[in-house]
């Protein structure tokens, strides 16, 4: 049914028709709606047969969760930012445990300093911790894809992160056609373990293995992922079947096949980066674009195939590795070696800074000539940078980089002669 | 498409007013994406929202840049935040207030602006009357469909009905209703003026 | 032929045959049908009071709610000893996560069950003092706060032992441990503001609490058995003392626990909703001195030069736990 809502609450709904039985959140900007909307929904006996509870921090909602799901139960949470940093011992443990627990991740930056906006650092900063990363361009995307979430979680022992853009997609109100209960269930089925805890037939999980078994785990953990590789383009085809759309899967090109520069994201900025690529085709531009759905696992081959006709390629990323550049950006150079591709890094987003069709008009201009640097801060206030390098390069004093640079900013910076 | 930018204070009701013009664009079988920029939880603190309305899917995610249309919950704002920053030529201009444009500061800005683009509306008195509170966000969308014909009132009706319930839904109705037909009159009158300031 | 009644003063330990009480009084460990939960075969150390407890609480737990029973584990000496990979001494079920969380993974193991609609099953949960009264104290406080139906067990033996003697919040005040060397001006560990979870556990007002000791096992058994008959957040904290941590020999364990409770440094009691509602006496009392000396963890308050100050310092706060649970009988100094 097409509705016009906010992308918490098409979330909150979407996870609701998938028949959780326990939810357990800590509240942080920007997930705040989505767990409301279910708390509410629990509460008002609308979803049934679900236990929510509200637990005191984040590692306590991982925690929540891996009891529940090890004791057998459909199991779900969200955080983002300094919450998944809290929580990620448990996150980490959830993956080495095998446990399906499905996870919105409202993506923001981390601190210091503190920012509430959105920006793709925090899911990425766990982009190694085993669990399997989605990241949503729409909120259809976004509801459909925990849809999506629960099914492949169970399948494959794995638990799941379902990224979403905070505030930009979190908050933003537009139309979905959201699912009915028979649609659901007919693609979910029950959650049945192989492994629980059940007096019936006791086990012991989560014991502690040595170097003689270690590393046979580890790969274990790799191969599975590389499971996924295969399954989560079958639940695309599978989901497209029951609910009429073509949602999901590993990634997806828009205008590329004929490309000379394919630009390559993730999430929200994919729109704007479409409607900007339609205006530059129009002014006659060989340009496409290369959204990445599946972050984890990886897609090598199909990022490869992807480029394997185009000159060059720009990585616009709202993530940076801090002393090397682009997180997004090395995982598809190793997608690309040999391919003899020029490629081009674009930090740009970080913190909730906006992302403007003009700026990128400029900056796939500069790319097409050629004349793009391999690193690229979008829209920097150089005169701010190099203000604050002076200083430092002037005076030894360590201490953070946002209050040394205040005054060269608001009103601090206007009363200064 | 169509780009509606919104600027208020925190409280009034700013982010609801983009969220509600975008329920009744998709009641009107349209596109329509409305997202808020703000930071914490803060009253009084400016806030800003969008709505943009089109006929296929909107993938655009940027603010917007260069508003059709603004709509000014509040006039203190004036001259704190630039509100009028990308607004396009002859685009509308709505604002919150019992007083003129004259009387606001801003004759100037709007000596050459189309006297059927510009309305002002004494939203928060309407808002305390017809729903008890100063809460002029929803009169404002009645004049909103009035001054711009975007939406109908019609629409904005089934969108307070989804937002609220009983005797608010039913205020609110009435106060945006009241606004609508304010300044469809003075949008008459203004187009009257026009005519005969070109017929001069 | 005329019947005298003997009176058998030792009914609270094991020193009386089982045979010569009822059967209704007759421990879960002396039953032939004791599920053994924590099997033998484990790799504790030899005199383990962990290993002691943890035996005698879960098979009656296992009793009291026949068999239906899964439970959740801290990180520390339980978890390692009892589960060397590929083996397990466990035979029912049970999940270890991680060190600071085991309260909230309990709460969650609660929540599946109560969704589930399996509320015949119940949930224990297992610490040491380090994962129970540091770094679990956040989840702890959570699951006595939502009052989930999880019954909590810490075991304490006063210290991060498994990772080789560190000092916790619970080590007590004087102790020597790796953190809290025996040197300089005040050896040993600081005497600081306390953390008796117990009490603490109390302010939450949670259904029950308990503190047990191995010197105590029949009143061990009880307790856990009292708390597996009631619902929602219920502590059990027992002190088990561990050789290796404590220098004292493997064969002293009990004698340890024992001495502890005599001299008042470790209070025995049960608590409801907040208010002490039973007191385990002391029978006959000791100075602290008798509990210190044996353990070589407090060899620096003797010796040459007797380090009498602080011996009085953890007399004063023996008599403090004396005067505040009232464990001698009235009239008795």
């Amino acid at each position: 049914m097409l509705k016009q809502t906010e992308g918490s609450h098409a979330v909150a709904e979407a996870v609701a028709l998938c028949r959780p039985e326990v939810i357990c959140a800590y509240p942080i900007s920007p997930q705040t709606h989505i767990v409301e909307g279910i708390g509410e929904m629990v509460k008002s006996g609308e979803l049934k047969n679900c236990e929510f509870l509200n637990v005191e921090s984040e590692f306590a909602a991982m925690s929540v969760a891996i009891g529940s799901s090890a004791a057998g139960a459909r199991t779900y949470t969200a955080t983002a930012s300094q919450g998944l940093l809290f929580m990620v011992e448990a996150v980490y443990n959830a993956s080495g445990l095998g446990l399906p627990i499905v996870m919105t991740v409202a993506n923001r930056a981390i601190g210091a300093p503190i920012n509430i906006w959105n920006d793709h650092s925090d899911s990425l900063s766990q982009r190694d911790c085993g669990w399997i990363q989605l990241f949503a361009e729409t909120n259809q995307e976004a509801l459909d894809l925990h849809i999506q979430a629960f099914k492949l979680a169970e399948e494959l022992s794995l638990p799941v992160m379902v990224c979403m853009d905070g505030f930009i997609l979190t908050h933003a109100y537009e139309r979905v056609d959201m699912p009915t209960q028979q649609q659901v269930d007919a693609f979910l089925p029950p959650y049945s373990p192989r492994q629980v805890l059940d007096p019936a037939q006791p086990v012991s999980i989560g014991a502690m293995v040595g170097p003689e078994a270690f590393m046979e785990v580890r790969y274990l953990a790799h191969a599975k992922q590389m499971q996924a590789l295969e399954l989560i383009p079958k639940m695309a085809e599978e989901f497209k079947t029951v609910f009429g759309r073509a949602i999901g899967g590993l990634t997806h090109t828009y205008r590329g096949d004929d490309a000379e520069t394919m630009v390559i994201a993730m999430g929200s900025v994919l729109g704007t980066i479409k409607d900007v690529v339609d205006e530059m085709r129009d002014a006659g531009h060989n340009i496409g674009v290369l959204g990445i759905t599946s972050f984890r696992p990886f897609p090598l081959a199909a990022v490869a195939d992807a480029l394997r006709h185009c000159k060059r390629f720009v990585v616009l990323e709202k993530s940076l590795a801090v002393g090397i550049g682009g997180i997004v950006a090395t995982n598809v150079r190793m997608a690309v070696t040999g391919m003899g591709l020029k490629g081009y890094t674009v930090i740009a987003g970080l913190g909730g800074r906006s992302i403007t069709k003009k700026s990128l008009h400029a900056l796939f201009d500069k790319a097409g000539r050629g004349e793009l640097e391999p690193l690229t801060f979008l829209d920097l206030d150089w005169n701010v940078v190099d203000r604050q390098l002076e200083r430092e390069r002037l005076t030894r004093r360590s201490g953070p980089a946002a209050e040394a640079m205040l005054r060269d900013l608001g009103t601090v910076a206007s009363k200064i002669a | 498409m169509f780009q509606v930018r919104i600027h208020g204070r925190g409280g009034q009701g700013v982010v609801t007013a983009a969220e509600m013009l975008s329920i009744a664009a998709f009641d009107e079988g349209r596109y329509a994406q409305a997202f808020p920029s703000f930071g914490s939880e803060r009253t009084g603190a400016p806030v800003v929202a969008f709505c943009r309305i089109a006929d296929k899917e909107i993938r655009l995610r940027e603010p917007i840049m260069e508003p059709d249309a603004l709509i000014i919950q509040d006039p203190t704002l004036l001259h704190q935040v630039d509100v009028f920053a990308g607004l396009k030529k002859d685009g509308y201009i709505l604002i919150n207030t019992n007083k003129s444009f004259e009387q606001l500061g801003l004759g100037d800005f709007v000596r050459d602006w189309p006297h059927d683009r510009l309305c002002t509306v004494s939203a928060t008195d309407l808002s305390r009357k017809h729903v008890g509170r100063p809460m002029p966000n929803v009169p404002l969308l009645g004049g909103f469909a009035a001054v711009s014909g975007v939406i109908r009132l019609e629409s904005v009706i089934m969108a307070i009905n989804e937002k609220f319930s009983g005797k608010v839904a039913a205020g609110n109705i009435a106060g945006a209703t009241e606004a609508y037909e304010i300044v469809r009159a003075a949008m008459e009158a203004a187009r009257g003026e026009d005519k005969e300031s070109a017929h001069a | 032929m005329s019947l005298q009644p003997i009176k058998f003063y030792q009914t609270g330990t094991f020193t009386v045959g089982n045979r010569l009480l009822a059967p209704d009084q007759r421990s879960v460990q002396a039953n032939m049908k004791r599920t053994n939960s924590l099997n033998s075969g484990h790799r504790a150390c030899q005199g383990c009071g962990e290993a002691l407890g943890a035996r005698y609480a879960i098979d009656a737990a296992m009793n009291a709610t026949k068999r239906q029973l899964i439970a959740a584990n801290a990180t520390g000496c339980l978890e390692v000893f009892s589960t060397p990979y590929p083996e397990t001494s466990w035979q029912i079920p049970w999940i270890h996560s991680l060190f600071g969380n085991t309260a909230a993974v309990a709460t969650g193991m609660a929540a599946a069950l109560k969704v589930k609609g399996k509320t015949d099953i119940r949930v224990v949960a297992q610490g040491g003092d380090g994962g129970t009264t540091d770094i679990g104290f956040g989840c702890l406080s959570g699951m006595f706060e939502r009052n989930d139906d999880v019954l909590y067990i810490c075991y304490d033996n006063g210290g991060y032992m498994n990772t080789g003697v560190q000092r916790s919040s619970a080590t007590p005040p004087a102790a020597r441990t790796a953190t809290t060397m025996a040197v300089g001006a005040e050896p040993g560990n600081v005497f600081g503001q306390g953390k008796f979870v117990p009490a603490i556990a109390m302010a939450h007002e949670i259904p029950y609490v308990a503190t047990a000791t191995v010197a105590d096992l029949r009143d061990l058994e009880y307790k856990v058995t009292k708390a597996m008959g009631l619902r929602g957040a219920r502590y059990i904290h027992i002190l088990v003392p561990c050789p290796l941590g404590w220098g004292t020999a493997s064969q002293d364990t009990i004698r340890m626990a024992r001495l502890a409770k005599e001299t008042g440094v470790f209070p025995v009691f049960e608590a409801e909703h907040g208010e002490v509602t039973a007191v385990l006496k002391i029978r006959k009392r000791l100075p602290v001195e008798e509990y210190l000396r044996p353990q070589k963890r407090y060899a620096h308050l003797f010796g040459k030069q007797p380090r009498v100050d602080t011996i009085a310092h953890i007399q004063s706060l023996a008599d403090k736990n004396i005067r505040k649970y009232k464990l001698l009988e009235e009239g008795i100094q």
